[in-house]
């Protein structure tokens, strides 16, 4: 988020400072992680995965700092106004990111099971699903740094897109497992990528009415649609 | 003790702003020639704390003086406007400042004890005010201190000097003294600066307990204490004042720039 003008108490910017600059590292590793999964499953590169799973490791220690650093900030000098709403912010986005970031792992896990398996059929949705996440991640962790309230919002609609291509897959997914039991495996873990990217553009819209409470101070107006609707998607065998 | 309009409770709400008790509007203020407090409007919910905040000189302690009419004892100083209370408007020079200042109390930085004994600082006011017996008296003395939650620490030596008393303990018997007289209103003009933390938590939360009976304004250079006590914050800067809302929202985002830069300290 964006620098107000100058604290009286030099020390107290510095924390905030710091505290923008760890969001701002945390942000660009959780990025990273997403890409590295995308990657993984993309190229089926056994070796990207497991370095995904590894990186997880740091991901989680920056939450675990921040989330340290907050309640030394509260506790210490007591934040106020847009103050309070940053730090506050901060802690909701870190455990956002933080989530992300097992998401991005779990995808890579399964993208070593799923290099293991032929698979006979297209993985586009799945490409474009990964791209979409991967902009909004980027969008998003944009506006945290810039506090761009537009830009959060945009993400916030965006995220419809990201659940509609979700549903679209879930359904292809059951198709490909009917059409032939042996697809059952990989089209699993597919199933089980694409809903942990689904979640993963959710959180992202988290972070959005985070900044956007933040900044402004005041939540965002309305409710966004929820898109997942595959909870009640039903795909019968052809008669 | 009579029956009177302290043996009431109010249901607390953490937002919701009551009716006004006093209603201050395009108020001015001078000191001379020098205009300290500008087209003040500003109300005084019934049973409510209403905290003052801003840098020093913003206005906010002479604010508190106009409203019991301090400034009547120093020529040249003279306040404009209307401080409505019960349809009256309480700056006219008509309106009776004995009966007023017992309506309207007021508590000060310093704790001001009178040299005399704790019993005698009570009484005092009182019977400036009311002739009571002296079971009444003993029961006016005892319900004051009792409210200002300093009966058990003093009842057994009530005629020992106040000066005696700890300065938190001697701040809690001005409170003491001041609802003595059942004023409508008590003004607390930074009434902890003095205090040590623990004394300061048992005022802060002797005001919790008085906005039952009470309509309470305090001026505080402590922010965590206007969050901590009061119901509607108004930040006062160069003798305006800026911004009135609930503590929550002044705290949590306030809508005028200047608020948010003295709130955040980052005032330059």
């Amino acid at each position: 988020m964006p620098d107000s003008p100058e604290h009286l108490v030099k020390s107290y910017d510095t924390e905030l400072k710091k505290l923008r600059a760890m969001m701002a590292e945390m942000g660009g590793i959780v990025e990273n992680q997403v890409a590295l999964a995308a990657q993984a499953i993309l190229t089926r590169d056994n070796e990207i995965a497991t370095k995904t799973v590894e990186g997880d490791a740091k991901v989680d220690s920056l939450e675990r700092d921040i989330e340290q650093f907050v309640i030394r900030m509260l506790a210490l000098r007591q934040p106020m106004a847009s103050d309070l709403r940053f730090i506050i912010a901060s802690l909701k986005m870190t455990g956002d990111l933080e989530r992300i970031g097992d998401y991005a792992a779990n995808v890579a896990k399964r993208s070593v099971v799923l290099s293991q398996f032929a698979i006979p059929f297209s993985l586009t949705g799945l490409g474009q699903m990964l791209r979409l996440v991967q902009e909004q991640l980027k969008s998003i962790i944009d506006a945290v740094d810039a506090g761009d309230t537009e830009k959060a919002v945009a993400v916030w609609r965006s995220d419809q897109a990201v659940d509609d291509l979700y549903n679209m897959i879930f359904r292809e997914l059951i198709t490909y497992m009917m059409e032939d039991p042996r697809n059952i495996t990989p089209c699993t873990h597919l199933l089980f990528i694409a809903k942990n990217l689904e979640r993963i553009g959710d959180h992202a819209t988290n972070i959005a009415e985070t900044v956007y409470y933040a900044v402004r101070g005041e939540v965002l107006p309305d409710m966004r649609p929820k898109g997942d609707t595959s909870a009640y998607a039903v795909v019968r065998p052809k008669e | 003790m009579s029956e009177g309009s302290h043996g009431s409770v109010q249901v607390r709400s953490s937002s919701a702003i009551n009716e006004s008790r006093i209603a201050i509007s395009e108020l001015d203020f001078f000191y001379g020639e020098h205009k300290a407090l500008k087209q003040i409007n500003l109300n005084l919910p019934n049973k409510q704390v209403t905290g003052m905040i801003g840098p020093s000189g913003c206005g906010k302690s002479t604010l508190l003086r106009v409203l019991n009419r301090m400034y009547d004892l120093y020529p040249g100083q003279r306040a404009v406007g209307n401080v409505m209370m019960d349809g009256e408007n309480i700056i006219d020079p008509s309106v009776d400042l004995n009966s007023l200042r017992a309506r309207i109390g007021m508590v000060f930085q310093k704790p001001t004890p009178f040299p005399m004994s704790i019993y005698d600082n009570i009484a005092f006011g009182v019977k400036l005010h009311e002739k009571l017996s002296k079971a009444a008296m003993d029961e006016r003395v005892e319900w004051s201190l009792t409210r200002a939650a300093l009966w058990g620490e003093v009842k057994d030596r009530l005629n020992t000097p106040a000066m005696g008393m700890s300065g938190g303990q001697q701040q809690r018997l001005c409170i003491a003294r001041t609802i003595a007289v059942r004023p409508e209103v008590i003004l607390l003009d930074e009434p902890t600066s003095a205090l040590d933390p623990i004394s300061t938590l048992k005022i802060e939360e002797l005001i919790d307990e008085l906005k039952h009976d009470f309509t309470i304004a305090i001026v505080t250079h402590n922010m965590q204490q206007a969050a901590r006590c009061a119901d509607q914050v108004a930040f006062f800067y160069l003798g305006e004042m800026v911004e009135v809302g609930p503590a929550e929202q002044i705290f949590t985002a306030p809508k005028e720039k200047r608020t948010q830069e003295y709130v955040t300290g980052r005032f330059g």
